[in-house]
Protein backbone atom coordinates (compact mmCIF):
# COMPACT_ATOMS: atom_id res chain seq x y z
CA UNK A 1 0.00 0.00 0.00
CA UNK A 2 1.33 3.31 -0.88
CA UNK A 3 2.10 5.41 2.39
CA UNK A 4 2.95 9.38 2.58
CA UNK A 5 2.06 11.47 0.06
CA UNK A 6 5.94 11.26 -1.75
CA UNK A 7 5.16 8.23 -3.67
CA UNK A 8 3.17 7.97 -7.03
CA UNK A 9 1.73 5.31 -9.19
CA UNK A 10 4.41 4.86 -11.59
CA UNK A 11 6.67 4.56 -8.60
CA UNK A 12 4.88 2.29 -6.98
CA UNK A 13 4.26 0.46 -10.11
CA UNK A 14 8.54 -0.12 -10.44
CA UNK A 15 8.81 -1.00 -7.35
CA UNK A 16 6.11 -3.82 -7.42
CA UNK A 17 7.90 -6.02 -9.80
CA UNK A 18 10.20 -6.22 -13.07
CA UNK A 19 7.87 -3.54 -15.51
CA UNK A 20 9.04 -5.14 -19.13
CA UNK A 21 7.63 -8.54 -18.25
CA UNK A 22 4.24 -6.85 -17.21
CA UNK A 23 1.53 -5.77 -19.53
CA UNK A 24 -1.58 -3.68 -20.44
CA UNK A 25 -3.87 -4.70 -23.01
CA UNK A 26 -6.70 -3.11 -24.78
CA UNK A 27 -8.85 -4.10 -27.74
CA UNK A 28 -6.68 -3.30 -30.24
CA UNK A 29 -2.98 -2.62 -28.95
CA UNK A 30 -1.16 -4.49 -26.20
CA UNK A 31 1.72 -2.59 -24.51
CA UNK A 32 4.38 -3.17 -21.93
CA UNK A 33 4.29 -1.23 -18.76
CA UNK A 34 8.24 -0.40 -19.01
CA UNK A 35 8.05 1.76 -22.42
CA UNK A 36 6.91 3.91 -19.75
CA UNK A 37 10.00 4.38 -18.37
CA UNK A 38 10.85 7.14 -21.55
CA UNK A 39 7.30 7.40 -23.29
CA UNK A 40 3.97 9.00 -22.92
CA UNK A 41 0.74 8.59 -24.39
CA UNK A 42 0.09 12.29 -23.68
CA UNK A 43 1.82 13.31 -27.06
CA UNK A 44 4.73 14.50 -24.99
CA UNK A 45 2.86 16.80 -22.71
CA UNK A 46 2.76 15.50 -19.79
CA UNK A 47 4.60 18.46 -18.32
CA UNK A 48 2.06 20.70 -19.13
CA UNK A 49 -0.82 19.06 -17.04
CA UNK A 50 1.43 19.35 -14.18
CA UNK A 51 -0.89 20.89 -10.79
CA UNK A 52 -3.95 20.64 -13.06
CA UNK A 53 -7.22 19.33 -12.20
CA UNK A 54 -7.18 16.74 -15.52
CA UNK A 55 -10.08 15.54 -16.84
CA UNK A 56 -9.29 11.76 -18.50
CA UNK A 57 -12.21 11.24 -20.77
CA UNK A 58 -11.41 8.95 -23.21
CA UNK A 59 -12.97 6.14 -25.04
CA UNK A 60 -10.27 3.60 -24.41
CA UNK A 61 -9.58 1.86 -21.50
CA UNK A 62 -5.94 1.46 -22.06
CA UNK A 63 -5.16 5.37 -22.85
CA UNK A 64 -6.91 6.10 -19.85
CA UNK A 65 -4.58 3.44 -17.45
CA UNK A 66 -2.00 4.69 -18.84
CA UNK A 67 -2.40 8.44 -18.54
CA UNK A 68 -3.48 7.70 -15.07
CA UNK A 69 -0.26 6.04 -14.49
CA UNK A 70 1.39 9.48 -15.97
CA UNK A 71 -0.08 11.53 -14.17
CA UNK A 72 -0.94 10.17 -10.65
CA UNK A 73 1.35 12.47 -8.25
CA UNK A 74 2.01 14.90 -11.20
CA UNK A 75 -2.08 16.38 -11.66
CA UNK A 76 -3.93 17.70 -8.52
CA UNK A 77 -6.80 16.23 -9.60
CA UNK A 78 -7.81 13.29 -11.94
CA UNK A 79 -11.47 12.84 -12.97
CA UNK A 80 -12.21 9.57 -14.60
CA UNK A 81 -14.68 10.25 -16.68
CA UNK A 82 -16.88 7.06 -17.72
CA UNK A 83 -17.64 7.27 -21.77
CA UNK A 84 -20.83 5.91 -20.76
CA UNK A 85 -22.51 9.64 -19.16
CA UNK A 86 -24.70 11.84 -20.35
CA UNK A 87 -23.23 14.58 -22.21
CA UNK A 88 -25.69 17.34 -19.91
CA UNK A 89 -23.87 16.40 -17.14
CA UNK A 90 -20.25 17.82 -18.62
CA UNK A 91 -21.06 21.35 -17.37
CA UNK A 92 -21.62 20.25 -14.15
CA UNK A 93 -18.24 17.73 -14.25
CA UNK A 94 -16.00 21.18 -15.35
CA UNK A 95 -17.37 23.11 -12.82
CA UNK A 96 -17.81 21.06 -9.70
CA UNK A 97 -14.09 19.67 -10.52
CA UNK A 98 -12.58 22.98 -11.64
CA UNK A 99 -11.13 20.96 -14.79
CA UNK A 100 -8.53 22.83 -16.42
CA UNK A 101 -7.14 20.24 -18.63
CA UNK A 102 -8.34 17.76 -20.64
CA UNK A 103 -7.17 13.90 -21.99
CA UNK A 104 -9.19 12.67 -24.83
CA UNK A 105 -8.47 10.61 -27.85
CA UNK A 106 -11.21 11.99 -29.59
CA UNK A 107 -13.46 15.22 -30.66
CA UNK A 108 -16.51 15.50 -28.07
CA UNK A 109 -18.94 18.37 -28.53
CA UNK A 110 -19.23 18.45 -24.78
CA UNK A 111 -15.86 19.53 -23.96
CA UNK A 112 -15.16 21.62 -27.25
CA UNK A 113 -17.03 24.78 -25.68
CA UNK A 114 -14.63 24.64 -22.52
CA UNK A 115 -12.27 27.35 -21.26
CA UNK A 116 -9.54 25.13 -20.51
CA UNK A 117 -5.53 25.58 -20.32
CA UNK A 118 -4.56 22.38 -22.19
CA UNK A 119 -5.89 20.09 -24.12
CA UNK A 120 -4.00 16.75 -24.89
CA UNK A 121 -4.58 14.48 -27.22
CA UNK A 122 -4.04 10.84 -25.43
CA UNK A 123 -3.70 7.79 -27.67
CA UNK A 124 -2.94 4.17 -26.55
CA UNK A 125 0.87 4.21 -28.71
CA UNK A 126 3.41 4.98 -25.94
CA UNK A 127 5.75 7.35 -28.04
CA UNK A 128 9.54 8.53 -26.69
CA UNK A 129 9.02 10.95 -23.77
CA UNK A 130 11.40 12.66 -20.98
CA UNK A 131 8.52 13.31 -18.51
CA UNK A 132 9.75 14.52 -15.11
CA UNK A 133 7.53 12.45 -12.78
CA UNK A 134 8.56 13.47 -9.43
CA UNK A 135 6.09 13.29 -7.08
CA UNK A 136 4.48 16.70 -6.50
CA UNK A 137 1.10 16.27 -5.29
CA UNK A 138 -1.14 14.08 -3.51
CA UNK A 139 -3.73 13.85 -5.66
CA UNK A 140 -7.39 13.73 -5.96
CA UNK A 141 -9.02 10.94 -7.62
CA UNK A 142 -12.48 11.82 -8.64
CA UNK A 143 -14.51 8.74 -9.36
CA UNK A 144 -18.49 8.67 -10.46
CA UNK A 145 -21.21 6.76 -8.74
CA UNK A 146 -22.75 4.06 -10.26
CA UNK A 147 -26.52 4.75 -10.27
CA UNK A 148 -28.07 4.45 -13.17
CA UNK A 149 -30.70 7.43 -12.39
CA UNK A 150 -30.24 11.27 -12.26
CA UNK A 151 -27.21 13.54 -11.95
CA UNK A 152 -24.18 11.39 -11.17
CA UNK A 153 -22.27 11.61 -8.16
CA UNK A 154 -18.51 12.62 -8.10
CA UNK A 155 -16.72 11.19 -4.92
CA UNK A 156 -13.07 12.15 -4.34
CA UNK A 157 -10.77 9.36 -2.93
CA UNK A 158 -6.62 9.02 -2.71
CA UNK A 159 -4.09 6.41 -4.22
CA UNK A 160 -4.24 5.68 -0.73
CA UNK A 161 -7.65 5.26 0.24
CA UNK A 162 -8.63 3.25 -3.45
CA UNK A 163 -5.14 0.91 -2.60
CA UNK A 164 -6.02 0.17 1.04
CA UNK A 165 -7.31 -3.44 0.11
CA UNK A 166 -4.18 -4.16 -1.56
CA UNK A 167 -0.99 -6.01 -1.46
CA UNK A 168 1.81 -5.02 -2.88
CA UNK A 169 3.62 -8.21 -2.25
CA UNK A 170 4.21 -9.39 -6.24
CA UNK A 171 2.88 -12.91 -6.97
CA UNK A 172 5.07 -16.20 -6.94
CA UNK A 173 3.83 -16.96 -10.52
CA UNK A 174 2.81 -15.03 -13.30
CA UNK A 175 -0.76 -13.36 -12.53
CA UNK A 176 -2.68 -11.75 -15.12
CA UNK A 177 -5.90 -10.32 -14.45
CA UNK A 178 -8.60 -9.35 -16.62
CA UNK A 179 -12.35 -7.39 -15.76
CA UNK A 180 -15.76 -7.25 -17.18
CA UNK A 181 -15.76 -3.82 -15.90
CA UNK A 182 -14.48 -0.86 -17.13
CA UNK A 183 -11.59 0.50 -15.21
CA UNK A 184 -13.07 4.19 -14.49
CA UNK A 185 -15.80 2.83 -12.16
CA UNK A 186 -14.78 1.56 -8.86
CA UNK A 187 -14.98 -2.16 -9.19
CA UNK A 188 -12.65 -2.00 -12.48
CA UNK A 189 -10.37 0.57 -10.88
CA UNK A 190 -9.48 -1.86 -7.92
CA UNK A 191 -8.58 -4.44 -10.66
CA UNK A 192 -6.15 -1.93 -12.22
CA UNK A 193 -4.63 -0.90 -8.94
CA UNK A 194 -4.26 -4.24 -8.25
CA UNK A 195 -2.17 -5.21 -11.30
CA UNK A 196 0.05 -1.86 -11.40
CA UNK A 197 0.63 -2.06 -7.50
CA UNK A 198 0.83 -5.72 -6.98
CA UNK A 199 3.26 -6.63 -10.34
CA UNK A 200 1.14 -8.35 -12.48
CA UNK A 201 -0.86 -7.80 -16.12
CA UNK A 202 -4.13 -6.83 -17.40
CA UNK A 203 -6.61 -7.67 -20.07
CA UNK A 204 -8.91 -4.57 -20.54
CA UNK A 205 -12.53 -5.04 -21.33
CA UNK A 206 -13.99 -3.03 -24.05
CA UNK A 207 -17.48 -1.68 -24.83
CA UNK A 208 -16.84 -2.52 -28.43
CA UNK A 209 -16.14 -6.57 -28.15
CA UNK A 210 -19.13 -8.67 -27.69
CA UNK A 211 -18.63 -11.04 -24.58
CA UNK A 212 -18.03 -13.36 -27.01
CA UNK A 213 -14.82 -11.44 -28.49
CA UNK A 214 -13.83 -10.35 -24.63
CA UNK A 215 -13.59 -13.84 -23.35
CA UNK A 216 -11.42 -15.36 -26.46
CA UNK A 217 -8.81 -12.27 -26.14
CA UNK A 218 -9.02 -12.83 -22.60
CA UNK A 219 -8.57 -16.70 -23.46
CA UNK A 220 -5.57 -15.79 -25.85
CA UNK A 221 -3.78 -13.70 -23.41
CA UNK A 222 -3.94 -16.68 -20.40
CA UNK A 223 -6.03 -14.78 -18.30
CA UNK A 224 -5.37 -16.75 -14.53
CA UNK A 225 -7.85 -14.20 -12.36
CA UNK A 226 -10.58 -12.47 -13.22
CA UNK A 227 -13.49 -10.33 -12.14
CA UNK A 228 -16.93 -8.97 -12.52
CA UNK A 229 -20.51 -8.68 -11.80
CA UNK A 230 -23.13 -11.45 -11.15
CA UNK A 231 -25.01 -9.82 -14.39
CA UNK A 232 -21.40 -9.73 -15.99
CA UNK A 233 -20.64 -13.74 -14.98
CA UNK A 234 -24.18 -14.81 -15.92
CA UNK A 235 -24.24 -13.52 -19.19
CA UNK A 236 -20.59 -15.03 -19.74
CA UNK A 237 -22.25 -18.27 -18.70
CA UNK A 238 -24.29 -18.34 -21.78
CA UNK A 239 -21.34 -17.94 -23.84
CA UNK A 240 -19.72 -20.69 -25.31
CA UNK A 241 -16.45 -18.07 -24.95
CA UNK A 242 -16.07 -19.26 -21.29
CA UNK A 243 -14.60 -21.91 -22.30
CA UNK A 244 -12.12 -19.84 -23.82
CA UNK A 245 -10.72 -18.76 -20.33
CA UNK A 246 -9.35 -21.33 -17.20
CA UNK A 247 -8.94 -18.57 -14.05
CA UNK A 248 -7.58 -19.85 -10.87
CA UNK A 249 -9.59 -17.14 -9.56
CA UNK A 250 -12.93 -15.74 -10.06
CA UNK A 251 -14.20 -12.44 -8.08
CA UNK A 252 -17.79 -11.47 -8.48
CA UNK A 253 -18.85 -7.59 -6.59
CA UNK A 254 -21.19 -4.95 -7.34
CA UNK A 255 -24.17 -6.72 -6.86
CA UNK A 256 -25.28 -9.31 -4.70
CA UNK A 257 -23.87 -12.79 -5.67
CA UNK A 258 -26.68 -15.45 -4.62
CA UNK A 259 -25.60 -18.97 -3.83
CA UNK A 260 -27.12 -20.15 -7.54
CA UNK A 261 -24.50 -18.22 -9.53
CA UNK A 262 -21.56 -18.60 -6.95
CA UNK A 263 -22.83 -22.28 -7.56
CA UNK A 264 -22.66 -22.25 -11.38
CA UNK A 265 -19.46 -20.80 -11.44
CA UNK A 266 -17.49 -23.43 -8.77
CA UNK A 267 -18.94 -26.12 -11.25
CA UNK A 268 -17.90 -24.12 -14.74
CA UNK A 269 -14.43 -23.55 -13.39
CA UNK A 270 -13.66 -25.92 -11.12
CA UNK A 271 -10.09 -25.39 -10.41
CA UNK A 272 -10.70 -21.60 -9.84
CA UNK A 273 -11.33 -20.06 -6.27
CA UNK A 274 -14.70 -18.10 -6.67
CA UNK A 275 -14.63 -15.30 -4.03
CA UNK A 276 -17.57 -12.55 -4.00
CA UNK A 277 -16.30 -8.73 -2.23
CA UNK A 278 -18.74 -6.41 -0.90
CA UNK A 279 -17.22 -2.53 -2.01
CA UNK A 280 -19.07 0.23 -3.06
CA UNK A 281 -17.56 3.67 -5.01
CA UNK A 282 -18.22 5.92 -1.48
CA UNK A 283 -17.24 2.96 0.98
CA UNK A 284 -14.75 1.26 -0.41
CA UNK A 285 -13.58 -2.20 -0.29
CA UNK A 286 -15.02 -3.76 3.17
CA UNK A 287 -14.47 -7.52 2.93
CA UNK A 288 -14.02 -10.31 0.42
CA UNK A 289 -15.79 -13.52 1.24
CA UNK A 290 -13.81 -17.10 -0.14
CA UNK A 291 -16.17 -19.73 1.31
CA UNK A 292 -18.22 -20.49 -1.48
CA UNK A 293 -21.39 -19.78 0.58
CA UNK A 294 -23.63 -16.24 -0.74
CA UNK A 295 -23.87 -13.83 2.18
CA UNK A 296 -20.98 -13.25 4.80
CA UNK A 297 -20.08 -14.27 8.50
CA UNK A 298 -21.90 -12.48 10.93
CA UNK A 299 -18.59 -12.57 12.80
CA UNK A 300 -17.60 -9.95 10.63
CA UNK A 301 -19.69 -6.86 12.22
CA UNK A 302 -18.82 -5.27 15.31
CA UNK A 303 -14.79 -6.80 14.85
CA UNK A 304 -12.05 -4.23 15.60
CA UNK A 305 -9.98 -4.02 12.60
CA UNK A 306 -9.21 -1.67 9.69
CA UNK A 307 -12.78 -2.04 8.37
CA UNK A 308 -14.96 -1.56 10.96
CA UNK A 309 -18.87 -2.91 10.11
CA UNK A 310 -22.13 -2.33 11.94
CA UNK A 311 -25.50 -2.68 11.04
CA UNK A 312 -27.84 -0.07 11.55
CA UNK A 313 -31.47 0.13 10.60
CA UNK A 314 -31.31 -3.07 8.91
CA UNK A 315 -28.60 -1.62 6.60
CA UNK A 316 -24.98 -2.24 6.44
CA UNK A 317 -22.54 0.68 7.79
CA UNK A 318 -18.69 1.07 7.02
CA UNK A 319 -16.21 3.14 8.50
CA UNK A 320 -12.45 2.62 7.33
CA UNK A 321 -9.59 4.22 5.78
CA UNK A 322 -10.93 3.07 2.32
CA UNK A 323 -13.93 5.01 2.27
CA UNK A 324 -14.04 8.17 -0.05
CA UNK A 325 -13.18 11.53 1.90
CA UNK A 326 -16.02 13.89 0.55
CA UNK A 327 -18.28 14.51 -2.77
CA UNK A 328 -17.62 17.32 -4.84
CA UNK A 329 -20.11 19.76 -6.27
CA UNK A 330 -22.87 18.22 -4.17
CA UNK A 331 -22.88 21.08 -1.66
CA UNK A 332 -23.30 20.56 1.92
CA UNK A 333 -24.07 16.37 1.27
CA UNK A 334 -22.45 14.50 3.68
CA UNK A 335 -20.60 11.37 2.92
CA UNK A 336 -20.36 9.94 6.13
CA UNK A 337 -22.44 10.43 9.58
CA UNK A 338 -20.58 11.99 12.59
CA UNK A 339 -18.75 9.05 13.67
CA UNK A 340 -17.74 8.40 10.11
CA UNK A 341 -19.72 5.77 9.26
CA UNK A 342 -21.00 5.77 5.54
CA UNK A 343 -24.61 3.92 5.15
CA UNK A 344 -24.16 1.53 2.33
CA UNK A 345 -28.06 1.30 1.72
CA UNK A 346 -27.76 -2.20 1.29
CA UNK A 347 -29.98 -3.83 3.74
CA UNK A 348 -28.91 -7.04 5.02
CA UNK A 349 -30.80 -10.02 7.18
CA UNK A 350 -29.45 -12.45 9.91
CA UNK A 351 -30.18 -15.80 9.15
CA UNK A 352 -28.35 -18.50 11.31
CA UNK A 353 -24.92 -17.16 11.52
CA UNK A 354 -24.86 -15.23 8.52
CA UNK A 355 -26.21 -12.10 6.89
CA UNK A 356 -27.60 -12.00 3.60
CA UNK A 357 -27.95 -9.20 1.34
CA UNK A 358 -31.78 -8.21 1.24
CA UNK A 359 -31.13 -5.49 -1.57
CA UNK A 360 -31.03 -1.66 -1.57
CA UNK A 361 -33.13 0.16 0.48
CA UNK A 362 -34.14 2.62 -2.43
CA UNK A 363 -35.50 -0.69 -4.84
CA UNK A 364 -38.10 -1.73 -2.39
CA UNK A 365 -41.45 -2.55 -3.60
CA UNK A 366 -44.22 -1.96 -1.56
CA UNK A 367 -47.27 -4.43 -1.93
CA UNK A 368 -49.75 -2.85 -0.26
CA UNK A 369 -47.82 -1.64 2.87
CA UNK A 370 -45.60 -5.01 3.11
CA UNK A 371 -41.95 -4.74 1.65
CA UNK A 372 -40.38 -6.39 -0.90
CA UNK A 373 -36.09 -6.26 -2.08
CA UNK A 374 -36.64 -7.31 -5.65
CA UNK A 375 -33.01 -9.51 -5.32
CA UNK A 376 -34.55 -11.76 -2.52
CA UNK A 377 -36.79 -12.67 -5.03
CA UNK A 378 -34.42 -13.03 -7.44
CA UNK A 379 -32.63 -15.22 -5.43
CA UNK A 380 -35.25 -17.34 -4.76
CA UNK A 381 -36.39 -17.64 -8.92
CA UNK A 382 -32.47 -18.06 -10.01
CA UNK A 383 -32.16 -21.49 -8.19
CA UNK A 384 -35.04 -23.16 -10.49
CA UNK A 385 -32.03 -24.99 -12.67
CA UNK A 386 -33.32 -23.17 -15.93
CA UNK A 387 -33.08 -19.80 -14.84
CA UNK A 388 -30.17 -18.14 -16.28
CA UNK A 389 -31.33 -14.72 -14.57
CA UNK A 390 -33.99 -12.78 -13.77
CA UNK A 391 -35.37 -9.18 -13.01
CA UNK A 392 -38.04 -8.65 -10.30
CA UNK A 393 -39.82 -5.44 -11.04
CA UNK A 394 -42.85 -3.56 -9.66
CA UNK A 395 -45.71 -3.36 -11.56
CA UNK A 396 -48.42 -0.26 -10.48
CA UNK A 397 -51.70 -1.75 -9.27
CA UNK A 398 -54.75 0.20 -8.30
CA UNK A 399 -55.43 -2.40 -5.62
CA UNK A 400 -52.22 -2.52 -3.57
CA UNK A 401 -50.66 0.07 -4.80
CA UNK A 402 -48.05 -2.11 -6.61
CA UNK A 403 -47.40 -6.19 -7.57
CA UNK A 404 -44.28 -8.32 -8.04
CA UNK A 405 -43.61 -9.39 -11.35
CA UNK A 406 -40.69 -11.01 -12.60
CA UNK A 407 -38.62 -11.26 -16.12
CA UNK A 408 -36.76 -14.62 -17.04
CA UNK A 409 -33.92 -15.63 -19.23
CA UNK A 410 -33.83 -19.20 -19.74
CA UNK A 411 -30.82 -21.64 -20.25
CA UNK A 412 -31.53 -23.74 -23.46
CA UNK A 413 -33.21 -26.50 -22.86
CA UNK A 414 -31.67 -29.99 -22.20
CA UNK A 415 -31.95 -32.77 -24.81
CA UNK A 416 -33.97 -34.93 -22.54
CA UNK A 417 -36.24 -32.56 -20.77
CA UNK A 418 -39.68 -33.72 -20.31
CA UNK A 419 -42.39 -32.29 -22.68
CA UNK A 420 -44.93 -30.59 -21.75
CA UNK A 421 -43.11 -29.05 -18.74
CA UNK A 422 -44.26 -25.52 -17.72
CA UNK A 423 -41.15 -23.99 -16.47
CA UNK A 424 -42.98 -20.49 -15.56
CA UNK A 425 -45.53 -22.46 -13.00
CA UNK A 426 -42.36 -24.22 -11.61
CA UNK A 427 -40.88 -21.44 -10.98
CA UNK A 428 -43.93 -19.68 -9.34
CA UNK A 429 -44.45 -23.10 -7.34
CA UNK A 430 -41.02 -22.74 -5.95
CA UNK A 431 -41.31 -19.50 -5.00
CA UNK A 432 -44.56 -20.18 -3.07
CA UNK A 433 -42.74 -23.22 -1.49
CA UNK A 434 -40.20 -20.19 0.34
CA UNK A 435 -41.91 -16.71 0.07
CA UNK A 436 -44.53 -14.98 1.66
CA UNK A 437 -47.31 -14.14 -0.58
CA UNK A 438 -46.66 -11.11 -1.09
CA UNK A 439 -43.32 -11.55 -2.54
CA UNK A 440 -44.46 -13.89 -5.06
CA UNK A 441 -44.41 -12.70 -8.45
CA UNK A 442 -48.13 -12.13 -10.04
CA UNK A 443 -47.16 -12.65 -13.27
CA UNK A 444 -43.66 -14.36 -14.46
CA UNK A 445 -42.40 -13.40 -18.39
CA UNK A 446 -39.68 -15.45 -20.11
CA UNK A 447 -37.73 -13.03 -22.03
CA UNK A 448 -34.62 -13.46 -24.56
CA UNK A 449 -32.44 -11.03 -22.41
CA UNK A 450 -31.93 -8.48 -19.84
CA UNK A 451 -30.85 -5.03 -20.24
CA UNK A 452 -27.40 -4.09 -18.14
CA UNK A 453 -25.76 -0.41 -17.64
CA UNK A 454 -22.85 0.49 -18.80
CA UNK A 455 -21.58 -0.58 -14.76
CA UNK A 456 -22.39 -4.31 -15.61
CA UNK A 457 -25.36 -4.21 -13.14
CA UNK A 458 -28.86 -4.42 -14.38
CA UNK A 459 -30.88 -2.12 -15.03
CA UNK A 460 -33.50 -1.16 -12.29
CA UNK A 461 -36.24 1.73 -12.92
CA UNK A 462 -37.40 2.31 -9.71
CA UNK A 463 -40.73 2.96 -8.55
CA UNK B 1 -84.45 -8.75 -21.30
CA UNK B 2 -80.66 -7.86 -21.57
CA UNK B 3 -79.25 -9.64 -24.35
CA UNK B 4 -75.59 -11.64 -23.44
CA UNK B 5 -73.82 -11.29 -26.42
CA UNK B 6 -70.70 -13.14 -27.11
CA UNK B 7 -68.04 -10.31 -26.06
CA UNK B 8 -70.03 -10.11 -22.61
CA UNK B 9 -70.19 -13.31 -22.12
CA UNK B 10 -66.42 -13.88 -22.33
CA UNK B 11 -65.54 -11.05 -20.49
CA UNK B 12 -67.79 -12.69 -17.42
CA UNK B 13 -65.67 -15.66 -17.75
CA UNK B 14 -63.01 -14.26 -17.94
CA UNK B 15 -63.21 -12.68 -14.30
CA UNK B 16 -64.74 -16.08 -13.14
CA UNK B 17 -61.78 -17.96 -14.22
CA UNK B 18 -59.56 -15.27 -12.66
CA UNK B 19 -61.49 -15.59 -9.43
CA UNK B 20 -61.49 -19.21 -9.30
CA UNK B 21 -57.81 -19.50 -10.47
CA UNK B 22 -56.24 -17.21 -7.88
CA UNK B 23 -58.17 -18.57 -5.07
CA UNK B 24 -56.64 -21.66 -5.98
CA UNK B 25 -53.19 -20.55 -6.30
CA UNK B 26 -53.57 -18.41 -2.96
CA UNK B 27 -55.05 -21.50 -0.94
CA UNK B 28 -58.38 -19.37 -0.65
CA UNK B 29 -62.11 -21.11 -0.08
CA UNK B 30 -63.88 -19.09 -2.50
CA UNK B 31 -67.77 -18.66 -1.59
CA UNK B 32 -70.31 -19.32 -4.25
CA UNK B 33 -70.01 -17.00 -6.90
CA UNK B 34 -73.31 -14.86 -7.54
CA UNK B 35 -73.36 -11.56 -8.91
CA UNK B 36 -74.90 -10.33 -5.11
CA UNK B 37 -71.59 -11.85 -3.46
CA UNK B 38 -70.21 -8.99 -1.68
CA UNK B 39 -66.29 -8.68 -2.49
CA UNK B 40 -64.94 -8.63 1.03
CA UNK B 41 -66.95 -12.14 1.72
CA UNK B 42 -65.57 -13.38 -1.50
CA UNK B 43 -63.06 -15.37 0.52
CA UNK B 44 -60.37 -13.52 -1.54
CA UNK B 45 -58.00 -10.50 0.04
CA UNK B 46 -56.77 -7.51 -1.49
CA UNK B 47 -53.45 -9.32 -1.97
CA UNK B 48 -56.18 -11.99 -4.85
CA UNK B 49 -57.65 -8.80 -6.08
CA UNK B 50 -54.39 -7.31 -7.02
CA UNK B 51 -53.53 -10.26 -8.47
CA UNK B 52 -57.03 -11.19 -10.51
CA UNK B 53 -56.86 -7.04 -11.92
CA UNK B 54 -53.30 -7.33 -13.01
CA UNK B 55 -54.10 -10.67 -14.85
CA UNK B 56 -57.20 -9.50 -16.33
CA UNK B 57 -55.67 -6.34 -17.50
CA UNK B 58 -53.10 -9.14 -19.49
CA UNK B 59 -55.85 -11.31 -20.75
CA UNK B 60 -58.66 -8.58 -21.80
CA UNK B 61 -56.63 -5.40 -22.11
CA UNK B 62 -57.91 -3.28 -20.02
CA UNK B 63 -57.77 -1.97 -16.07
CA UNK B 64 -60.66 -0.22 -15.48
CA UNK B 65 -60.10 0.20 -11.50
CA UNK B 66 -56.98 1.96 -12.86
CA UNK B 67 -58.71 3.83 -15.73
CA UNK B 68 -62.17 4.84 -13.68
CA UNK B 69 -62.04 8.70 -12.87
CA UNK B 70 -64.61 8.22 -10.58
CA UNK B 71 -62.92 5.50 -8.11
CA UNK B 72 -65.96 4.01 -6.84
CA UNK B 73 -64.53 0.88 -5.91
CA UNK B 74 -67.39 -1.96 -7.01
CA UNK B 75 -68.79 -3.50 -3.83
CA UNK B 76 -70.21 -6.88 -5.03
CA UNK B 77 -69.18 -9.69 -7.50
CA UNK B 78 -71.72 -8.56 -10.12
CA UNK B 79 -70.49 -4.94 -9.90
CA UNK B 80 -67.05 -5.83 -10.61
CA UNK B 81 -67.54 -8.02 -13.60
CA UNK B 82 -69.99 -5.18 -14.99
CA UNK B 83 -66.80 -2.53 -14.79
CA UNK B 84 -64.36 -5.19 -16.67
CA UNK B 85 -67.89 -5.76 -19.29
CA UNK B 86 -67.98 -1.48 -19.69
CA UNK B 87 -64.34 -1.03 -20.13
CA UNK B 88 -63.98 -4.04 -22.57
CA UNK B 89 -66.69 -2.68 -24.40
Amino acid sequence: MPQGDRLSLWSAAGAAGDLSARFLSGHDATVALGDLADGSVLSGRGRELRGCSVLVATRSQLTAALALVELDSIARRLILYPPDLAAEHAAFVMASAEVDAIVSDHAAPEWESAAVRSRVIGNSKIEPANDDRTPRHQTEWILFTSGTTGRPRMVVHTLASLAGAIASAAPASPVVWSTFYDIRRYGGLQIFLRVVLGGTSLVLSSARDSTADFLIRAGRHQVTHISGTPSHWRRALMSPAARCIAPQYVRLSGEIADQPILDHLHAFYPHARVAHAFASTEAGVAFEVRDGSAGFPASLIGQPGDVEMRVEDGSLRIRSPRTATRYLGDGERRLAGEDGFIDTGDMVELRGDRYYFAGRRDGVINVGGMKVHPEEVEAVINRHPRVRMSLVRTRKNPVTGALVVADVVLRAEPEDSEPGRNVETEILQLCRDVLPRHKVPAAIRVVPELAFAATGKMVRCHA
Amino acid sequence: MPFWGPIEMSVRAAVLQQFKQVAREQSKRLAPLDDDLPLLDSGLDSLCFAIIVARLEDTLGVDPLSAAEDIRFPVTLGDFVRFYENAAR
